[in-house]
């Protein structure tokens, strides 16, 4: 096609009127990102600044002086610790199952070809697919049949139904880098089977695992679509912020916001110096 | 499948498929066969469970598309979504190709770390934030009658209210799929085509987009689906007046104390759902393997 290689308009024009153009460009280009992390981080700033203003409902306007006294609440409130305990039991009970069944597809999916591989990737990450409230509602639906009724147990199933999707994906990603023939060097050099996968593959595998169990934490951590359906009269986090929106709002739950702001900042600057590190390695090598 | 257990043996073999076959069978599949049975069935009082009335029926489905508000909320769950799903992509892109291609490395750095913390947080709490924003007498008011662009405050609490709360919401889950894809596109090739006098956006079209193709189709898959199935931003962000799927589907359940019924609006949503996902990736012409990796 030779209506590929045509000349630019830009080429034409006068090298005056092409700088000023292109200097418009890269200052549109910077204002437009300026206001897209604004977009991003002003609402956070926003939930944060309400937690130090002295209103009883949480705003930044009127600005009523600033106060510690929200701060000092949330260490002090019983609920808020019961809640996070909650969360922390669903959460525990969410990687004890995940991590396990997600570790085994992997290594399923890693053993399969052709048509019958793409299958059974189609139905593992279909959990994915689905909206969480309908994997709330099918779970509950499924187990009053025999019985059970909304709970821990529930909550841990259904949240694991879909974040086990995660764990796979994480652990077969690095499974695919394997090279088989370590594991049957050490089949022929007398192992058990059990002895590779304990000697070989799992500790290869161990920076994936870890990575899944993190990202299956926080998952389930953060879940609330699914947890709302299933979580009988317990209380995770989420659910507890979501029903003090409805029922009386106070500065508490922005000085929450902060703490988990803060703690996300952390998480987030730990995760890029683990990256950092991972390309400084692969430089070496 | 025979491959399983040549590899790890018939022991081992034999843990894995067990544990794979719990979770597809019993976590996801039976439960979703129960759903779909139950929305099929009609609700009875325990005693008639099992006569002559238990019999599969359509009159969920009915009841959905009959009621004047129900089918009407439903299309505006979809089209909203789409909406979302659009705007968010608009956004987006630049920002993704900027941060592929443009950006210095430190700026990369910088800006991966500040978008990474509102991905790490709760959506509630992202919510909660624009309660905060929207409400009467908050900021956004107090801030356009500043400026003097509003006269008196505006209630913000509705539908507009819920889609701006929503692309808060998904927005990153759109931005670090189309980034990822064009991190991989070779520098030299926008170069090269730069060089042969390519117009930007001849270059975008002709280049970054097919390659950021993609991610683009998880961010829309992904985008979408969490909006249709979204809870949380109806809830505190909506108004009495405008309801949304999601809403109904709970109202079904904990409310009124039809489970039958919110069994049907859930498979409803479901099917909508992949419906619309696997669409989406016929359209992009990209398969599941690649699309969700």
């Amino acid at each position: 096609m030779t209506n590929d290689i045509n000349v630019s308009p830009m080429h034409t024009q006068s090298g005056a009127s092409q700088r000023l153009w292109s200097w418009l460009g890269r200052a549109g280009s910077r204002l437009y990102l300026f206001a897209f992390v604004g977009f991003l981080l002003g609402p956070l700033a926003i939930l944060g600044g309400a937690a130090f203003n002295d209103s009883s409902f949480p705003t930044v306007s009127p600005w009523q002086g600033g106060t510690l006294k929200w701060l000092q609440a949330l260490f002090h409130d019983g609920e808020i610790g019961d809640a996070l305990v909650s969360s922390g039991i669903v959460a525990g009970g969410v990687i004890l199952v995940s991590l396990p069944v997600g570790l085994a597809s992997a290594l399923v999916l890693n053993s399969l070809n052709g048509r019958a591989r793409g299958f059974v990737y189609g139905l593992m990450v279909s959990p994915m697919l689905i909206p969480g409230i309908v994997i709330g509602i099918s779970t509950l639906l499924f187990w009053r049949q025999v019985g059970v009724n909304g709970g821990y147990f529930l909550t841990i199933l259904a949240q694991a139904s879909f974040i086990t999707s995660f764990v796979m994906l994480m652990i077969a990603a690095q499974l695919q880098r394997f090279d088989r023939t370590m594991e049957d060097a050490a089949l022929g050099l007398g192992a058990s089977r059990l002895m590779v996968l304990r000697r070989i593959l799992l500790p290869y595998l161990r920076p994936a695992v870890l990575a899944a169990c993190c990202l299956a934490f926080l998952q389930s951590f953060e879940n609330y679509n699914t947890t709302l359906f299933v979580r009988g009269t317990e209380t995770p986090l989420t659910v507890f912020i979501a029903t003090k929106v409805r029922t009386g709002l106070t500065p508490v739950i922005n000085a929450l916001g902060l703490v988990m702001m803060l703690a996300a900042l952390i998480g987030a600057l730990l995760w890029e110096l683990k990256r950092m590190k991972g390309f400084a390695r692969a430089d070496r090598s | 499948m025979s491959e399983i257990f040549q590899r790890f043996g018939k022991t081992l073999g034999g843990i894995f498929v067990a544990l794979v076959l719990l979770w597809l069978a019993g976590l996801v599949l039976v439960p979703g066969i129960y759903m779909v049975n139950a929305a099929l069935t009609p609700r009875l009082p325990l005693a008639l469970r099992g006569g002559p009335d238990d019999v599969y029926v359509l009159e969920n489905f009915a009841y959905l598309l009959n009621h004047p508000n129900h089918g009407w909320i439903f299309v505006k769950t979809i089209w909203s979504s789409a909406l979302v799903t659009f705007v968010t992509l608009l956004l987006c892109y630049p920002v993704a190709y900027w941060l592929a291609q443009v950006a210095r490395k430190w700026q990369m750095r910088l800006m991966l770390v500040l978008m990474l913390v509102p991905y790490l947080m709760n959506e509630v709490l992202r919510g909660l934030a624009w309660y905060i924003i929207l409400a009467f007498s908050g900021p956004l008011n107090a801030m356009l009658m500043g400026l003097g662009l509003l006269d008196e405050p505006h209630r913000w609490y509705g539908d507009g209210g819920v889609l701006a709360g929503m692309a808060y919401a998904y927005i990153l889950f759109m931005l670090f799929p189309i980034y990822n894809a064009i991190c991989t596109l070779d520098r030299d090739q926008i170069n090269a085509a730069r060089n042969l006098g390519s117009a930007t956006w001849r270059i975008h079209r002709r280049i970054v987009l097919p390659h950021a193709k993609v991610g683009i189709a998880t961010g829309c898959v992904f985008v979408f689906m969490m909006a249709a199935g979204s809870y949380v931003a109806p809830a505190l962000l909506g108004a009495p007046g405008s309801r949304w799927f999601t809403q109904l589907v709970y109202e079904w359940f904990f409310e009124i104390g039809n489970w039958n019924r919110g069994a049907a609006y859930g498979v409803a949503l479901m099917a909508m759902c992949l419906t619309v996902v696997l669409g989406l990736l016929a359209l992009f012409r990209v398969n599941l393997t690649s699309a969700i990796k």
